[in-house]
């Protein structure tokens, strides 16, 4: 039987893996068990721990292959290498894994939305996000209150003004857009 | 200013004063920062870093607290150099790592220190003496908005400060206190408190960082929570449940004074007298005994030596400081001799 992994060598090593209650048979040459055996041993630490809740996110979790093969258009990480190193590429990331990222910092800070100071330069774009999170609040409160009227006009009030930080988000792009 | 002139004086955070210096020895908080768009340094190549090394260390420079201070590039210093600023808390484990392109400036009196290309582009961190999270907050906050009118920080009105490790997005705040709580220790309470910690989103390590074990009942308890707090919340959080901390160790050792003064005084006069004599001591075993010591000045039990001393002591001990001061490198067996040479001397002539 020659070697799973890299198809040349006779296989004198068998692995049998079990994940999740589905099991799976390897059969290596001697070079790539070792070279798989480095890896399991490699496989320990704050980022794999990530990377593991990374890929926890159901049904928000990347599944498919697709989802998977997603890549930052600035850096080129892929969301496969995210979940393999547990760091981000850089800054542009966030938006190009946001939807399998907003899962991700909801359950690391059990929030997804930043409140704290801001560089000078952006205050402005952040004042309408916090009238946005003021919003947010109140309406949980009224939630936890079983102030359903109180907490539907919230809501209403609240979709209107993140429609509004869209239409405008758009534009500024657009503008940027021309501008060069 | 060269690190050798370190040697000679004490860091801010070894002075042994401030707030609650009796129990915390001392208060840090740290910002993550990155530049936008450019690769997080784990990612970056070659060019990028020096890109980063070089913006950052010259908005770093502008800075009234860093422009006289140290500047040194990780790459040019000996393992003795890099393993003596870490053991002072002034640069973390992962910048004395790969150390291409990884740079730390520090303020002269050892209360700043910013270092590029660690995880973050930028960790800049200020240490101060004592309970005194909100000094320390002040400091970074009024360097970090200095540094934003000069560089372009990655931030995202929705996710704040974004960081390589997503942990640390959102404020990209750490703030951490050391406490000295050997009665809780000994009144075997500690186990409840830092249990009770983690649930309330605080971390619990040891006095050497991250990945280090409690040793002489040193515990540096930190924030999780990066996002979706303010900072001014975050500091308020730890603080409250810090001064907690605080009072049930306050408590413990009235109690113990109260109760069982004879077996407490035994413990730590036993502990100043190993010190004071031994020729050949561990680390370990040192910082155990500097432990009970530390307790017998606080509880005014020992009077002739300072918390300022003992401070200094717990840092001096450590492998590199001591090959530091002998000026050649040392083995482990070596420096259990120098170690203990270096207590009794120090001791001796309090």
């Amino acid at each position: 039987m020659l070697c799973n992994i890299c198809g040349k060598n006779q296989a004198t090593v068998h692995v049998t893996e079990i994940v999740n209650n589905q099991t799976t048979e390897m059969h290596l040459c001697e070079g790539c068990a070792k070279e798989k055996s480095i890896q399991m041993e490699q496989h320990f630490g704050l980022s794999d721990l990530l990377a593991g809740i990374a890929d926890l996110g159901t049904p928000f979790g990347a599944k498919t292959q697709d989802e998977l093969k997603l890549k930052c258009s600035n850096c080129g990480m892929s969301y496969e290498d995210f979940k393999k190193i547990g760091r981000l590429g850089c800054s542009v990331c966030y938006g190009a894994f946001r939807k399998n990222l907003v899962p991700l910092l909801k359950r690391i800070h059990g929030s997804t939305q930043h409140i704290g100071s801001t560089p000078a330069k952006s205050a402005n774009e952040t004042k309408k996000k916090s009238d946005a999170e003021e919003l947010r609040e109140k309406l949980q409160q009224a939630i936890q209150r079983e102030e359903f009227e109180e907490a539907a006009k919230l809501r209403d009030k609240l979709k209107e003004l993140e429609k509004k930080n869209e239409d405008k988000k758009k534009t500024k792009g657009e503008d940027k857009g021309k501008a060069k | 200013m060269r690190i050798d002139d370190l040697l000679n004086q004490l860091g801010e955070w070894l002075k042994g004063t401030g707030p609650n210096s009796d129990i915390v020895m001392s208060s840090r908080v740290r910002l993550a920062r990155n530049l936008n768009k450019i690769p997080f340094s784990h990612w970056a190549n070659k060019k990028d870093k020096e890109k980063v090394l070089v913006s950052i260390k010259a908005a770093l420079l502008e800075n009234e607290f860093l422009k006289n201070g140290i500047s040194v590039s990780m790459k040019e210093l000996d393992e003795i150099d890099r393993n003596f600023l870490l053991e002072r808390h002034l640069v973390s484990h992962e910048l004395i790592q790969k150390t291409d392109n990884k740079c730390a400036l520090i303020s002269s009196n050892e209360a700043v220190s910013g270092m590029i290309n660690e995880e973050d582009h930028l960790r800049l961190q200020v240490m101060q003496s004592g309970f005194n999270l909100r000094d320390a907050f002040e400091i970074v906050e009024g360097i970090d908005k200095f540094l934003a009118t000069r560089l372009d920080f990655a931030f995202s009105p929705e996710w704040g400060y974004l960081t390589a490790c997503p942990t640390n997005a959102g404020t990209g705040i750490r703030s951490s206190v050391m406490l000295h709580l050997p009665t809780l220790v000994l009144t075997k309470q500690i186990n409840k408190i830092l249990e009770a910690i983690t649930r309330l989103g605080l971390t619990a390590r040891g006095f050497y960082g991250e990945g280090t074990q409690a040793t002489g009942n040193f515990f540096q308890i930190s924030n999780q929570v990066t996002l979706g707090q303010k900072e001014e919340d975050i500091i308020d959080n730890i603080e409250r449940l810090i001064k907690q901390v605080v009072e049930y160790e306050q408590n413990a050792r009235q109690m113990l004074i109260g109760q069982e003064r004879q077996r407490i005084s035994d413990r730590i006069w036993r502990a100043y007298g190993v010190l004071k004599n031994a020729y050949i001591i561990s680390s370990i075993e040192t910082i155990d005994l500097l432990s009970s010591v530390r307790l017998g000045v606080d509880l005014g039990i020992i009077k002739d030596i300072s918390r300022q001393q003992l401070n200094t002591l717990f840092v001096f001990i450590q492998p590199a400081h001591l090959q530091k001061l002998e000026g050649k490198k040392l083995t482990s067996q070596e420096r259990d001799v120098k170690r203990a040479q270096l207590i009794r001397s120090k001791l001796t002539c309090a």
